[in-house]
């Protein structure tokens, strides 16, 4: 028949290719530059939390106010294991995940009987009972003190320590993530996903199960942010529980609504785009106005999340990607099949996009 | 004696705490129930009226007056919210606007540190510092203004909800807003008045904790949070509800700040909250009433 | 001709607190039939057809399909054993393209989890690219594969009737009901419909549907179901019906279609 599948699949494979080559060439052209490395790493580990809730987000069109405590699980699961228990990082790390996603199931199947948005009550809750306990269970966690001593990873023998080499971890983790991503949007799964944004009537009357795939997506969602919170932990070697509190959710909230919930790049547009403005403002504020402290990100950030869902509800990453499209253009579209008429519309119609 | 007095001071603490939440519970409920919207933003209205209220008291402004205004300035503040930030974006989903709440809290709290700081501030007392004794126990006379404040105002609205013509147009756009909009009442104007509403609710709730707990930029995180629950318990539609929730959780706080350990007590109520949301989605006090949640 | 009995409806009953919708309602559906339900406004067949779809569940009655009763399933379950729908409102999947709309309608029939998809496992692009060329197939069968890769919302109403006929019917099932398929569409629009019905009849497919287009109904409809009241008031052939005095009862004075 000769039809090609690519044909709905949206997304660019030459830009995405180009993306992932560019981060991973990056730290060898600025090996020697700390700040940019420790930067890029910290974007990597909210891009794996960002993609994940981007798929809860924008696939499955739910909100979760509760991934910090995700991030977090998988955080002290990882501690706790590598320190009291010489458990190896990796084991350490797959055990967070299936706690994370066991969690997710546990909160997630009476909370998608409910009305839409009551998933996002249940996390806010949920965020809130784990943040409690992560400050009270201080024989776990160390309470208010935190957790000290988090030893490092090896990796075929050796020891990850410096920026440079946490750098590829996190960033080969966060592209496979990316990919993982991928592949659920361009398969049976992403179409019934999408399905339901369509018409969740109709979806169901098509066999479309959508509370099991919101389920899943939850319990992936949680997953991601467990690994991310897993290697963070490794990274920074000490943790405490102001790091997983409520409005660490809300900025994951944001980078996917900067990023943009329709592509499975925005969560990587959205942690990049995050940290640079703040960054950006921890520069140019205090120029301004002397003595603010760290609260204006707040504002800030908050009237940037009005103005985007105001104005631009389907992010940068929609934008980016149109520009993209147009600047690489796919070389697999010229070998169309002839039952297929020539359509204009064809790149750019369904898929990811909402 | 003891456990008694500690019992009853721990009693009245729960319901002043619980009038508060009552009073910002509604002003959900009432959102909710006109637009639809979950306002999470909602408790930072009580920290606005607080603040704003301590500053007008600081400049001399007579203490009576000071509270007026404030209540009247934060419904300002609403109406221009509702008008910049829930208006433009009426036709987008309810994740997004419940999203956008999210935000406009943020910019209220920013505004706050702006203006206020980071440090708490105090108002004085309405009646100075006196106290009460009540079956033993020492009753400060704020909490008997707080508790009495609420179910006066409480009381109001139950009134101008069930019994005035304008409450019961409002009324008729929840239950049926296309009918609603045939007989001349406007769905549209309902939002901004329901908001502005429930500013104003918020924001007297605030001004009349203030003297008890104090007031600083980020009170509303929690106060806006418990009285959530409690008009989740309500089934979010459902204000006597809502109000006993909000009552249900003061007390429950204090009682697990008294006899257990005050780090829990945030646990406790969201903890509740998660019961409430699988167990009876629909509210404690919900009757069968064959919709489907 | 008596074929096997696909669908039974035996006093079906809804009420919504004290409005009866439907009363004791009693019909079947045998297997390559063409079944029509028709009634004044306000009968109940939507209400009917709500409840057989399982978007409401019966106050009694039973409904057995494919000899399985079907009393409280949900309508992804009844999709998987083999009953899809149309909607009276068009309910197409108006983020998407036409032929991925078909794709979803192929979803009982594939098997790709999310971990097999993740993962990208070898059988998942096979079946990526075998669902692509059966919703084409699909397509083809309705005549609007040249639309294919058009975005679903921008098409005249009569395709895009078409294309969730397509989508109902891609994954082959035994049962299509059909919610008032004639719904605002020009006469070319409803010939088309009815030939590409009655092909898929001969094909093998059994429709069940709601109409109340009468030219349409006395043509294609083997059998026809009439209620009024929310009760059956009639059921038999065409002709039948047409001179039956309960049937023309309820209709008097009523502003019939056309």
């Amino acid at each position: 028949m000769g039809l090609d599948v690519k044909k709905i699949y949206n997304g660019s494979t030459k830009g995405s290719l180009l993306v992932a080559v560019i981060l991973l060439v990056l730290p060898l052209v600025f090996s020697t530059n700390n700040y940019l490395l420790s930067t890029m790493i910290m974007i990597g580990f909210y891009t794996i939390v960002s993609t994940g809730l981007t798929l809860l987000m924008g696939y499955a069109g739910q909100i979760s106010l509760g991934q910090a405590a995700f991030y977090g699980i998988g955080s002290y699961t990882s501690a706790y294991f590598t320190t009291h228990f010489g458990l190896s990082p990796w084991l350490a790390m797959i055990a967070g995940a299936v706690l994370a996603a066991m969690v997710a199931f546990v909160i997630g199947i009476p909370a998608f009987r409910l009305r839409e948005h009551y998933l996002a009550l249940a996390t806010l809750g949920f965020g809130v009972i784990v943040f409690t306990f992560f400050k009270e269970w201080k024989e776990i966690t160390g309470g208010l003190n935190g957790f000290f001593g988090i030893p490092p990873i090896r990796l075929f023998g050796i020891t990850i320590q410096t920026d440079f080499q946490f750098y590829y971890l996190v960033w080969v983790f966060a592209l496979a993530g990316i990919l993982f991503a991928r592949n659920i949007v361009r398969s049976r799964v992403g179409r019934a996903l999408l399905s339901i944004h369509g018409s969740e009537v109709a979806a169901n009357s098509l066999g479309v199960n959508i509370t099991k795939y919101k389920l899943q997506m939850f319990m992936i969602s949680a997953v991601y942010a467990s690994i991310a919170g897993s290697l963070y932990a490794h990274y920074v070697t000490f943790i405490n529980p102001q790091l997983f509190e409520m409005i660490t959710s809300i900025y994951f909230l944001i980078m996917v609504v900067i990023g943009g919930n329709g592509s499975i790049w925005g969560g990587l547009v959205g942690a990049t785009v995050y940290v640079c403005l703040g960054e950006l403002l921890k520069e140019i504020v205090p120029l301004f106005i002397p003595n603010a402290s760290g609260e204006f990100e707040i504002v800030f950030f908050g009237i940037l999340l009005v103005m985007m869902l105001i104005y631009m509800p389907n992010g940068l990453s929609h934008s980016i990607s149109k520009i993209v499209k147009r600047l690489l253009p796919d070389w697999r579209q010229k070998n169309e099949s002839m039952l297929v008429s020539e359509n204009e519309n064809a790149g750019s119609v369904g898929g990811e996009r909402l | 004696m003891d456990i008694w007095n500690q019992f009853v001071q721990l009693l009245f603490s729960g319901l002043t705490v619980g009038s508060i939440y009552a009073l910002v519970a509604l002003g959900f409920v009432i959102t909710y129930s006109i637009t639809g919207i979950l306002n999470l933003s909602q408790g930072d209205f009580a920290m606005l009226g607080a603040l704003i209220c301590i500053s007008f008291v600081n400049s001399g402004f007579p203490f009576i007056i000071a509270i007026l205004l404030s209540i009247v300035l934060v419904m300002i503040i609403g109406g221009l919210f509702e008008r910049s930030a829930i208006h433009p974006a009426r036709y987008s989903s309810t994740a997004t606007l419940i999203i956008i709440t999210i935000g406009a809290a943020f910019v209220f709290r920013g505004i706050a540190i702006f203006v206020w700081g980071t440090q708490p501030y105090a108002l004085r007392p309405f009646t100075g510092n006196d106290s009460l004794q009540i079956f033993g126990a020492v009753i400060q006379t704020q909490n008997i203004w707080a508790i009495g404040i609420s179910l006066v105002s409480l009381a109001v609205l139950y009134f101008f909800f069930n019994k005035t013509y304008m409450g019961k147009a409002v009324t008729a756009c929840v239950v049926n807003p296309f009918a609603a909009r045939l007989m001349g009442i406007q769905p549209r104007k309902m939002s901004f008045g329901a908001i502005v509403i429930s500013a104003g609710l918020g924001a007297l709730a605030g001004i009349i904790i203030a003297p008890i707990s104090g007031a600083s930029y980020d009170m509303g995180v929690m106060i806006g949070l418990k009285a959530f629950i409690a008009a989740v318990i309500g089934g979010l539609t459902n204000a006597p509800a809502a109000i006993a929730g909000a009552f249900i959780i003061g007390i429950l706080e204090a009682f697990t700040e008294g006899y257990f350990s005050s780090g829990y007590k945030d646990a406790i109520s969201f903890g509740l909250l998660l019961l409430v949301l699988f167990f009876m989605p629909n509210g404690i006090f919900a009757k069968a009433s064959g919709k489907r949640v | 001709m008596k074929e096997n009995v696909l669908l039974q409806v035996h006093q079906l009953s809804k009420s919504f607190g004290g409005v009866h919708a439907i009363q004791r309602v009693s019909f079947h559906v045998h297997d390559r039939e063409i079944v029509a339900v028709i009634g004044p406004n306000g009968a109940g067949k939507t209400t009917l057809f709500n409840v057989i779809t399982g978007i409401l569940r019966p106050t009694s009655g039973s409904i057995v399909f494919k000899g399985v009763s079907v009393v409280g399933k949900k309508p992804f379950q009844l999709a998987q054993l083999g009953m899809t729908r149309t909607f009276q409102n068009l309910q197409v999947f108006g983020n998407m393209t036409v032929i991925e709309n078909v794709m979803v309608g192929l979803h009982t029939r594939l098997k790709t989890g999310i971990f097999s998809a993740g993962f990208r496992l070898p059988r998942v692009s096979k079946e990526e690219k075998q669902t692509l060329e059966q919703a084409f197939a699909c397509l083809q069968q309705v005549g609007i594969e040249h639309l294919a890769f058009e975005k679903a919302d921008i098409l005249p109403y009569g395709m895009q009737r078409l294309v969730e006929l397509a989508r109902a019917a891609a994954s082959n099932p035994s049962l299509i009901l059909l919610d008032e398929p004639m719904a605002g569409l020009n006469p070319q629009e409803s010939n088309k419909l009815v030939e590409v019905l009655l092909e898929m009849r001969s094909n093998g497919m059994t429709f069940l549907f709601v109409e109340h287009d009468m030219e349409t109904v006395m043509s294609i409809a083997d059998r026809i179901i009439v209620l009024d009241y929310g009760k059956k008031i009639a059921e038999g052939s065409p002709e039948k019906i047409a001179q039956h005095p309960d049937v023309i009862k309820a209709y008097l004075g009523e502003e019939e279609g056309i």
